[in-house]
């Protein structure tokens, strides 16, 4: 079994499990954080971003202002932002057979995957998987669409020139392989070759693996993967969480007895316990509100949002906040809003009940209904007429680099009364704030990450007892800020098996059986014989039968008929040859009752040696030796053969023949 | 000679007090025969404890046979119990403890004797030796009945050469936990009875002259020790500590030298694990000054079991030496040290080595097993929150014998806060561990919080003032905080602030507690709008809490004023949880010292002023759904009006009134409650302003003045519509309310009718207003059964007539009333014959039913 591994994100993985004949790759994550190096695409012009300087190297040389700007000491890039992909070298993933997609935000690379490497294969996911993924996607493409920019920067990726550059440039790895978004066609494209499944649905694979999503708690459709054979299983534990929140709550059950279990997707703050920092964006909010002020709150527009929104339905009244706006601003809120209450057999106990009474799963039905949530496709239309302040602002991208949030950004940060809220862990807020610098405006770091903590995977490890755990090498050593926290780590015996970007893992396992059927009529044709109590033994002659990697043994054919004519033998008649079978022997030689026959049989001077193996008979006079040990025995004795077969039978006459 | 002289007398009236009366001694003969009866079910468990605690009462005060005598039934029962071949467990059990009851006198015992049922029921061949035995409350009530009995030689005697002792050795092995530990105090007490009562001279340890049963008792503990059974060892140390526990005479001493070896040996004994059981007994034996105040082995024997008990089994005797007055110094330092222990390996954990100086120069015990304890994550957290239990418990002693390290002590403390949010990279291998262990341990952080907030008011702990208070408000801000942690994080930051004040007054610290307050009002706000209620709540109370000790200090109030969270505050009364309201009312109440009624302080320019925040609480007062935003309101009103703020306000008078009114019919009865405690503060600052003369007895100068004055204060009082609330009260259906309103009026009455002048002024002729008090009496005397109590006159009372009460406070039998609504609600269901009743009542409806039946 060998893994290779594609992706340095832990949390946005993307690996490549050799097992058996099969390939798979699971998940595609897109790794996003390159963007933070761009400058933001602002929707209106920006007369600020526009009048930064251009970045002039140390030698006074002007000939990359054009590509980079500096803003408060930073340098960014000022061209469409771009991606990191998975690694595309390390195998050719033209041979990949089928990807399973663990949860929406682990999709995001597929199109690059699919349209660009010459992959054939199948694409596995549940529905809200895929629907929620388009979503995402959707808005992605339509974030960095609807700005176009003319330049395309190039320049500073030669390796030479990012040499010379400042820090987090010159550190950025991979560069040449980063790539602008991909366009609808494609996203469409590499959607239509997904195939949905349910959960514990059973997917058989060329009749070697199968595959099984598991439900793992921490999304709308979200999975872990079983892997299994006849005699191997590998888990796949990728983004799960033991939280209630609104999706189905995770099983733990089906990953027990794993011979390998790959862990992923932990939480990405495990020091934030994710109902504290809820507490602390209602206070937050709450208070900027009160204070005249205007929040923003850049998120995806799908998943922790909706959590959000069912607590500010609870807090609201009670906050005085009824009267305050809130406004939900993507291309596919109104989508995301919708697709969240009418995939009801993926929520939560709780919210499924809903469902039959008949009431909406999610309260945010109830804020749409009394206006007190308004959502918009963008900034532009509608919004402009409506909007009100203060008021709380929930838009996309978390990375502040483009979509609408770059506009509110422009227009509220000059404020010391409005705050931003950052609740997405998967950008560092102040990277992410880094192009805004000077900012007047409040920062609040919230991030909620509902996935597994240190503590919550040592449960489930306990739990699950696993042969072996492989996880990326960030999970193995206590976070690089806080290098006395030993609790932050993955802690099981035997120690995890760690991996990380473009490395090749051989599992440490051994594949040891495989299973074999064996045809009615040669199972009838057997004749056990018992050895032991309780164990008989049957010799079995057959032609063992491969095909979509099932193995039958058959009746072994007929010995050939002599051929009516020479000249119609066929190339089908061509089969092996079999032989008449000598019968087995089994047991084992008492050398005192051997001793004593040979006496009997008219050897005098037999002797008995012990040797490491077993035992050494000599007969001085014949110089003869037989040599017996557990598993042999050999007669030597010089050219004198009725002498052998005598001794022979006389070994045989102590040993069980079938 | 002044006790002897009044004892006969007090006898006598307690005799009469609880002897039989002629009813009850009618009813019993039948009550005896019903319970005696086997066919009749099981009576109710209560009424027989109930009968017993009667029997308890009658003989308490009278030690001669006539109670048997005069009602043979209660021996007739006894007997015929005895003869049932098979008697209800709970029949038998009452019988064993009312036998027992009967011959606690040395007269009765003889009485019930003649017949031998005490030997038939308390010798080896009664109870124990039958079926019924098996049952529990069986085994109970003989264990009760004997030891209501033994308080005299014969009882001791009858259960000694009965077998008796055998028979309650046995049972302090009894499956039940109860039998089990009054068959231990049985024993205590009959071996306390047996020296006291039958020795003549002291005895020493020379001679073993022990009466017969003492020698028993004492050789069975003896033997027990020395076995090899835990179980026989633990009862013996069971019984010896509650021994040395209540008694304290000197042959107590004699008794322990007897056993001293052996137990001491117990310290070091490996096979047999009865060390847990040392401390106990240890301890009390500390307390008792026949051991404390020796020189001898006593001490030794405490010092050897500190060294060698585990630091859990030695962490309650420790903390119980420290809190001796008298122990000799060495044995106080090392207790100090066993109880320290663990908060010096915590330091020495956390820092590089000779960083700190630690807690403990030296220990008593090998180092390795606290930290062994401390390292493994199952007694980790039990070893630190029982030390900080105890430390606790040792600082809040006001006088305490010995000096601890403060500042190590905090320091420690500190590190421990700092490990269980993981703000501490340790330094130590021990460290990592116990980081690992303590990260997000709540039950170790709400203990170290309660020892912090107790340190803040010991001097010389302030050096480390400063990044206390930088720990402090890391746990406020902390989004990880749990609320009940968070609560305890306010209560230590509040003692600890008023610390700081305390320095900042007496040195140079202004600038760093204007910091401090700064950033404690910033986090607070952010605490006010938490979505979590418990949180606003405690935030609320703290607040509270602050401006109780704070508001004379200006630092303070300016940094208060100048945050948010006056504002937040007034905004949380709409709060949609009525505990929040309650306690922002609290808090804006105090506030209001600060912001309207301190003269000094000109209001912050908000939209909210006195007018509107008064406005505001009245409006809760007298709409919110809720009981306690309710009495929040008329508890800060009341304390409004004592501290003289209403003044300031508007007419105290009209305030009273206007409150009152709204009060008056208020479902909730504490908050009615509240409004009497309302007037009754008016009532009295009234009098007082006006001048009344407050003692009935000084010389009345000149009836005229007097007379304008009470006028006058009578006149304010109706006006203000006082009395229709207190006389409505008198029938109100929840008794303090009543109660309270009766205290009320009799100040009033004793105000305004000097005991000179109360007899001329009952007459109420026959006027109109006569029948108006007549017709008052009347309804006052129906209390809460009452129906419609019209107060706008027109039963010919008016309330708001001076005159008319004046009047109705002469008339009214305000004394009668307040001994009536004194007496408990069931005094009648409570008597004796009513008991007595009520079982022959369950026994009548058989009785009926049998005739039914024929």
């Amino acid at each position: 079994f060998f893994q290779y591994c594609l992706s340095g994100h832990p949390t946005l993985p993307c690996n490549v499990l050799k097992f058996k004949s099969t390939t798979i790759m699971l998940d595609c994550g897109l790794d996003m954080t390159s963007t933070l190096n761009f400058l933001p695409l602002p929707l209106v012009q920006s007369p600020r971003l526009s009048k930064l300087p251009g970045w002039v190297l140390k030698d006074g040389s002007t000939f990359l202002d054009k590509e980079l700007k500096e803003c408060s000491g930073h340098v960014f890039v000022d061209s469409v932002p771009e991606f990191c992909l998975p690694e595309t070298e390390l195998l050719d993933l033209s041979t990949v057979d089928v990807i399973l997609i663990s949860n929406y935000h682990c999709m995001m690379a597929l199109p690059y995957i699919t349209e660009y490497t010459g992959f054939t294969g199948t694409v596995y996911a549940t529905e809200p998987t895929v629907q929620i993924g388009r979503l995402l996607m959707e808005e992605l493409v339509n974030s960095i669409e609807r700005v176009p920019k003319a330049q395309s920067a190039s320049m500073w990726k030669n390796k030479e020139v990012q040499r010379l550059l400042p820090a987090p440039l010159k550190d950025a790895v991979e560069v040449s392989m980063w790539r602008k978004c991909y366009t609808m066609p494609e996203v469409n494209a590499a959607l239509s070759k997904i195939q949905l499944v349910g959960y514990s649905q059973k997917i058989e694979l060329f009749g070697a693996v199968q595959v099984t999503p598991l439900s793992s708690g921490y999304a709308l459709g979200s999975s872990n993967w079983i892997i299994q054979s006849h005699y191997e299983k590998v888990s796949y534990v990728s983004g799960s969480s033991l939280l209630t929140t609104h999706p189905q709550p995770m099983d733990q059950a089906s990953l027990k007895n794993s011979d390998v279990l790959i862990l992923t997707g932990l939480t990405q703050i495990p020091t934030a316990n994710p109902d504290g920092m809820v507490g602390e964006f209602c206070s937050n909010l709450a208070m900027t509100v009160r204070n005249g002020g205007n929040v923003l709150v850049p998120c995806y527009p799908s998943g922790v949002i909706y959590d959000l929104l069912e607590c500010l339905y609870q807090y609201i009244d009670s906050a005085g906040l009824s009267n305050v706006p809130f406004y939900f601003i993507s291309p596919v809120a109104n989508s995301s809003l919708e697709f969240s209450q009418i995939f009801a057999e993926w929520l939560c106990h709780n919210k499924q009940t809903k469902v039959y009474l008949p009431e909406p799963p999610f309260p945010h039905a109830e804020l749409i209904q009394t206006n007190k949530l308004k959502h918009y496709p963008s900034i532009h239309g509608d919004f402009s007429n409506d909007f009100k302040q203060p008021c709380v602002v929930f838009t996309g991208h978390p990375s502040l680099r483009f979509g609408d949030v770059v506009h509110f950004m422009e227009l509220w940060g000059k404020s010391s009364l409005n705050t931003v809220i950052f609740t997405e862990p998967d950008f560092s807020y102040l990277d992410a704030l880094a192009p805004y610098q000077p900012l007047a405006m409040k920062c609040v770091y919230c991030p909620i990450d509902t996935r597994l903590n240190f503590i919550q995977v040592s449960k489930l490890l306990k739990e699950v007892q696993p042969l072996h755990v492989v996880c990326p090498e960030q999970y193995t050593q206590p976070p690089p800020t806080q290098s006395h926290r030993t609790d932050l780590m993955i802690d099981c015996q035997p120690p995890p098996m760690s991996y990380r970007r473009a490395e090749v893992l051989t599992l440490p396992y051994k594949r040891r059986y495989e299973k074999i059927e064996i045809m009615p009529e040669l199972a009838d044709s057997l004749v056990p014989l018992e050895i032991k109590p309780g164990i008989s033994l049957a010799t079995v002659s057959a032609m063992l039968h491969t095909k979509d990697n099932k193995h039958v043994l058959q009746l072994p054919p007929k010995p050939p008929q002599p051929p009516a004519s020479k000249k119609r033998k066929r190339v089908s008649d061509d089969v092996p040859e079999c032989k008449p079978l000598k019968p087995l022997l089994s047991g084992s030689i008492p050398v005192d009752q051997f001793v004593q026959t040979l006496e009997k049989h008219g050897f005098s001077d037999v002797k008995v040696e012990d040797t490491a193996k077993g035992h050494i008979v000599l007969l001085q006079e014949a110089e003869t030796l037989i040599q017996i040990e557990e598993d042999s025995t050999h007669i030597i004795c010089d050219n004198d053969e009725p002498l052998r077969v005598k001794l022979r039978d006389l070994v045989l006459k102590f040993l069980q023949k079938f | 000679m002044a006790m002897s002289f009044q004892k006969p007398w007090f006898l006598a009236r307690a005799r009469r007090r609880f002897a039989m009366t002629r009813e009850c001694a009618l009813l019993l003969p039948r009550v005896c025969a019903a319970l005696a009866d086997p066919r009749q079910p099981g009576s109710d468990d209560t009424c027989l404890e109930k009968l017993l605690d009667w029997f308890q009462e009658l003989t308490l005060f009278d030690s001669t046979v006539q109670l048997v005598q005069d009602n043979p039934c209660l021996t007739e029962f006894i007997t015929s119990v005895l003869a049932l071949p098979e008697p209800s467990p709970s029949i038998l059990s009452f019988t064993l403890r009312l036998a027992g009851i009967l011959a606690a006198s040395e007269n009765r015992f003889q009485h019930l004797q003649q017949e031998k049922l005490l030997a038939r029921l308390f010798g080896r061949d009664g109870p124990p030796n039958s079926a019924v035995w098996e049952d529990a409350s069986v085994r109970s009530g003989w264990v009760q009945g004997v030891h209501n009995m033994m308080h005299h030689q014969p009882a001791l005697h009858l259960l000694c050469s009965g077998g008796g002792i055998d028979v309650i050795f046995t049972l302090q092995g009894d499956p039940s936990l109860f039998v089990a530990s009054a068959a231990s105090q049985l024993l205590v007490h009959m071996l306390t009875l047996s020296v006291e009562s039958e020795t003549t001279k002291p005895l020493s340890t020379k001679d073993c002259d022990w009466p017969a049963c003492a020698q028993m008792i004492i050789k069975r503990i003896e033997d027990s020790l020395q076995s090899s059974s835990a179980s026989h060892i633990e009862q013996s140390l069971k019984l010896l500590t509650s021994l040395f526990g209540s008694c304290r005479a000197t042959w107590t001493e004699v008794l322990w030298l007897g056993v001293a070896k052996q137990i001491e040996s117990f310290l070091t004994e490996e096979t047999v694990q009865v060390q847990h059981m040392l401390a106990n007994l240890l301890l009390n034996m500390a307390w008792s000054p026949v051991f404390r105040d020796t020189e001898g082995s006593f001490w030794a024997l405490v010092t050897s079991a500190l060294e060698h008990l585990t630091p859990v089994q030695a962490g309650p005797l420790a903390v119980g030496i420290l809190r001796l007055y008298k122990c000799p110094q060495d044995v106080r330092i090392q207790a100090l040290t066993v109880l320290l222990q663990p908060m010096d390996c915590i330091l020495r954990a956390a820092s590089q080595p000779l960083e700190y100086a630690g807690l403990l120069d030296e220990s008593v015990s090998d180092p390795v097993t606290v930290e062994s304890l401390l390292s493994s994550r199952s007694s980790c957290a039990n070893l630190l929150c029982q030390t900080l239990a105890h430390l606790e418990q040792l600082l809040s002693l006001s006088r305490l014998p010995v000096d601890l390290p403060y500042t190590s002590l905090l320091r420690s403390l500190m590190t421990i806060l700092q490990f269980c949010n993981g703000f501490l990279s340790p330094a130590s291998p021990l460290g990592s561990t116990i980081s690992r262990i303590l990260i997000n341990c709540f039950r170790v952080q709400r203990s170290a919080l309660d020892v912090l907030a107790a340190l803040s008011e010991r001097k010389g702990s302030d050096t480390l003032i400063g990044s206390l208070f930088d720990l402090l408000l890391a746990y406020l801000e902390s989004p990880n905080t749990s609320p009940t942690v968070l609560k305890k994080t306010f209560q230590a930051t509040s003692k600890w602030l008023v610390r700081l004040q305390e320095l900042s007054c007496s040195n140079s610290q202004g600038q760093q507690t204007e910091k401090i307050l700064e950033d404690v009002f910033l986090v607070l706000q952010k605490r006010l709008c938490s979505p979590c209620w418990e949180v606003r709540d405690s935030s609320l109370e703290f607040l509270t809490v602050l401006i109780k000790c704070l508001r004379d200090q200006d630092e303070f109030r300016q940094s208060l004023l100048s945050s948010e969270v006056p504002r937040l505050t007034e905004n949380l009364l709409e709060d949609p949880e009525s505990y929040v309201r309650a306690s922002a009312v609290t808090a804006v109440g105090h506030l209001a010292f600060i912001t309207y009624f301190a003269p000094e302080s000109p209001v912050v320019g908000n939209q909210y002023n006195k007018e509107n925040t008064v406005a505001k609480l009245q409006e809760i007062l007298s709409t919110d759904p809720e009981g306690f935003p309710r009495r929040a309101v008329i508890s800060i009103f009341i304390k409004w009006l004592r501290q003289g703020c209403t003044g300031q306000l508007e007419d105290t008078e009209q305030f009273v009134s206007r409150v009152i009114q709204t009060v008056e019919h208020d479902l909730d009865w504490e908050v009615r409650l509240g409004g009497l405690e309302l007037i009754e503060v008016f009532c009295s600052q009234t009098i007082c302003q006006l001048g009344l003369p407050q003692c009935p007895y000084a010389p009345v100068s000149s009836a005229v003045t007097s007379s304008i004055h009470w006028n006058e204060s009578l006149q304010v009082f109706c006006r203000a519509k006082l009395f229709s609330f207190l006389f409505r009260s008198l029938c109100d259906c929840d008794k303090p309310v009543g109660q309270r309103a009766c205290d009320v009026l009799l100040g009033l009455k004793s105000n305004f009718y000097p005991v000179s002048t109360l007899e001329g002024s009952q007459g109420t002729g026959d006027s109109a207003v006569g029948h108006g008090i007549a017709w008052l009496q009347r309804t006052l005397r129906q209390g809460s059964l009452a129906q419609n109590f019209p107060t706008d006159g027109s039963n010919g009372v008016d309330f708001q007539d001076p005159e008319n009460m004046m009047l109705a406070l002469g008339a009214v039998e305000l004394e009668e009333l307040h001994d009536e609504l004194n007496r408990s609600s069931d005094h009648v269901e409570k008597s004796p014959q009513s008991l007595l009743q009520d079982i022959l009542a369950t026994v009548g409806t058989i009785e009926e039913n049998e005739a039914d039946c024929y």
